[in-house]
């Protein structure tokens, strides 16, 4: 290898490593904060270690209130946008019909939408029909603009699949709702579970859409936007971390699954799959919209 | 059924379609149309409104908050920039030179969006504290001047933008980047070009669908972001999504504030067109989805 490579490979792998750092250093901050022994509101200086706030860190009641509706806004969404998502994604890759190029594009529409966009105009809509916002009009939201980032997810790890073995189930006589639950759903299986753990991500985060049709409802992005101005509390942090580990955790789970199916199924069949499992959830989202 | 078998075999794909589709035809199309409607409206809350078609309040909107639309364009936009710069040689590193390292930096890049996205944002606050170490630094270095601050300053709202859309950037570049044939560069080489030349005639032009699809999942969420414009600036730097939910939430005029959710809707989408003529992106929707 020349010199003048060797520097270049330098200079990029040292420039990739301050762009994952500065990546990293909030996520850090907010980790080691939650450990903040803070006298006052806010939680800005390093003031000494504490356990405090992870031993007890539902003690602001409203704190508790937002993160449980948080919580259970993603789990409702998180299984209809997956129902709703996966069911669009068979119907786009794994049929032909009119229409189809164009409901395809409108699938992908609501990711191109600014996000003040849609929250601003499912309010107006909300108004006008005289529905009175909260939890539910949150859920309603959430399921909206989590349906196209499932349909995406899904739709990569159908696209690597082969058709052939849905019609050998079909051409054995099974009909369509057998293929699609005994042939179909197994195989896509991981794109599945990962399209939900990327729905049940959006759907926690989201401030922006949830802030027009939340009413009085509180969820965690709420919550920690209105405590800005009064401090927000280290308990706060405890709780980002948690998600964090929690997300982790699943998306972990996901894959050593998928490896562990994997292994089966070469034992059984004694040759590899011929398509690799998909990647872990958050490359499949966002690349595949790039893709 | 009375259908003949033909018939409901053209059924089938609407059964998986129809639930997921309405859902968005009712709760996204719909809403954008009645918005298009509410924003032609006249009146106010308590005596409600009509639909008089009332252009001038585009006209208005336009005048009244151009400060802010330029103002959300460029923040935009030097976010997109700032995020091209820092990713395409970490896209390029990730793709061509990690090795087994690879599977783990996507790892790395997708992990913080995982960690509260406004929890990161009050996280920036405590980053560019005035007494903090990095404002410290740049007025040490003369960047900042001795009683100047970063945060409340558009510096700051940028900076916050560029950071928290940057994963939306590094992963698409890092698909096409990944997905170039490396023996078109050999082929380039092999024929007496440069490095430089090899990356310029042969790597970039493959890479454009990745900075095409980056750019715009960069700047289309930046252009309507309103949280690093609240919790890192101040009603100076609002731009025009602060505006969008003042109108929405506190001052309730409702018309101009569709009229100027449109307004923005329209400008970004004049300008994905002209941007995808400018990249030669033939397809629109192919590249970006």
């Amino acid at each position: 290898m020349r010199a003048s490579d060797r520097a270049r490979n330098w200079a990029l792998g040292i420039w990739s490593a301050a762009a994952l750092l500065f990546l990293f250093i909030p996520v850090f901050l907010i980790v080691l904060f939650s450990f903040n022994d803070n006298k006052g509101r806010f939680n800005f200086t390093w003031q000494g270690f504490t356990l405090d706030h992870w031993k007890e860190p539902f003690r602001d009641p409203d704190l508790a209130k937002a993160m449980e509706n948080s919580l259970l806004i993603a789990a409702v969404t998180t299984v209809a946008a997956v129902l709703l998502g996966t069911l669009l994604a068979v119907a786009l890759t794994r049929y032909r019909f009119r229409g189809q190029g164009a409901a395809g594009f409108f699938v992908f529409l609501p990711m191109a939408t600014p996000e003040v966009v849609l929250g601003a105009s499912l309010l107006a809509m909300f108004l006008v029909a005289g529905i009175d916002t909260g939890f539910w009009t949150i859920v309603i939201a959430h399921v909206m603009f989590t349906v196209s980032y499932v349909v995406v997810t899904v739709r990569a790890r159908l696209e690597g699949m082969d058709p052939y073995i849905e019609e050998a189930a079909q051409d054995l006589g099974a009909g369509v709702w057998t293929t699609f639950f005994k042939v179909t759903l197994p195989m896509i299986a991981p794109g599945v579970v990962a399209a939900a753990v990327l729905a049940a991500a959006i759907s926690i985060d989201d401030y922006v859409v949830t802030s027009f049709n939340a009413g009085q409802t509180q969820t965690f992005p709420l919550y920690i936007f209105g405590a800005t101005r009064q401090g927000v509390p280290p308990e706060v942090n405890v709780l980002g971390t948690m998600l964090l580990v929690g997300v982790l955790l699943l998306m972990g789970l996901n894959l050593a699954v998928q490896k562990a199916l994997a292994r089966r199924d070469r034992a059984v069949v004694e040759e590899p799959p011929s398509q690799p499992p998909t990647p872990a959830v958050p490359a499949a989202g966002p690349s595949a919209v790039a893709g | 059924m009375g259908l003949s078998l033909s018939q409901r075999r053209r059924l089938i794909p609407w059964m998986f379609a129809i639930p997921g589709l309405l859902w968005l035809i009712v709760f996204f199309a719909i809403p954008l149309a009645n918005q298009a409607s509410v924003s032609l409206m006249t009146g106010d809350p308590e005596a409600g409104y009509s639909l008089t078609w009332a252009f001038d309040t585009y006209t208005s909107a336009i005048s009244d908050y151009k400060e802010q639309f330029l103002r959300s364009f460029l923040y935009a936009g030097a976010a997109t920039v700032i995020d091209l710069v820092i990713a395409f040689p970490l896209a390029y590193f990730m793709a061509y030179k990690a090795g087994r390292w690879r599977n783990l930096m996507l790892l790395l890049v997708v992990l913080p969006f995982f960690m509260s996205y406004v929890l990161r944002t009050v996280s920036w606050q405590l980053i560019l504290a005035d007494n903090g170490w990095v404002v410290e630094r740049l007025r040490d270095v003369g960047l900042v001047a001795d009683d100047g601050r970063v945060l409340a300053t558009g510096t700051a709202v940028i900076a916050g933008i560029a950071y928290n859309f940057l994963p939306f950037m590094v992963l698409p570049l890092y698909v096409a980047l990944e997905r170039i044939d490396r023996r078109f560069v050999e082929a380039a080489t092999d024929l007496y070009a440069s490095r430089l030349t090899a990356f310029r005639k042969v790597t970039l032009p493959l890479a454009i669908p990745g900075i095409f699809a980056g750019s715009l999942l960069v700047f289309i969420p930046a252009c309507g972001d309103f949280v690093n414009a609240a919790l890192l600036g101040t009603p100076r730097q609002y731009m025009i999504g602060n505006v969008v939910q003042s109108k929405f939430l506190n001052v309730l005029d409702y018309p101009t504030a569709a009229a100027l959710s449109f307004i923005l809707m329209t400008i970004i989408l004049v300008g994905i067109v002209l941007y995808s003529r400018l990249l030669g992106t033939r397809n629109l929707t192919e590249a970006a989805t």
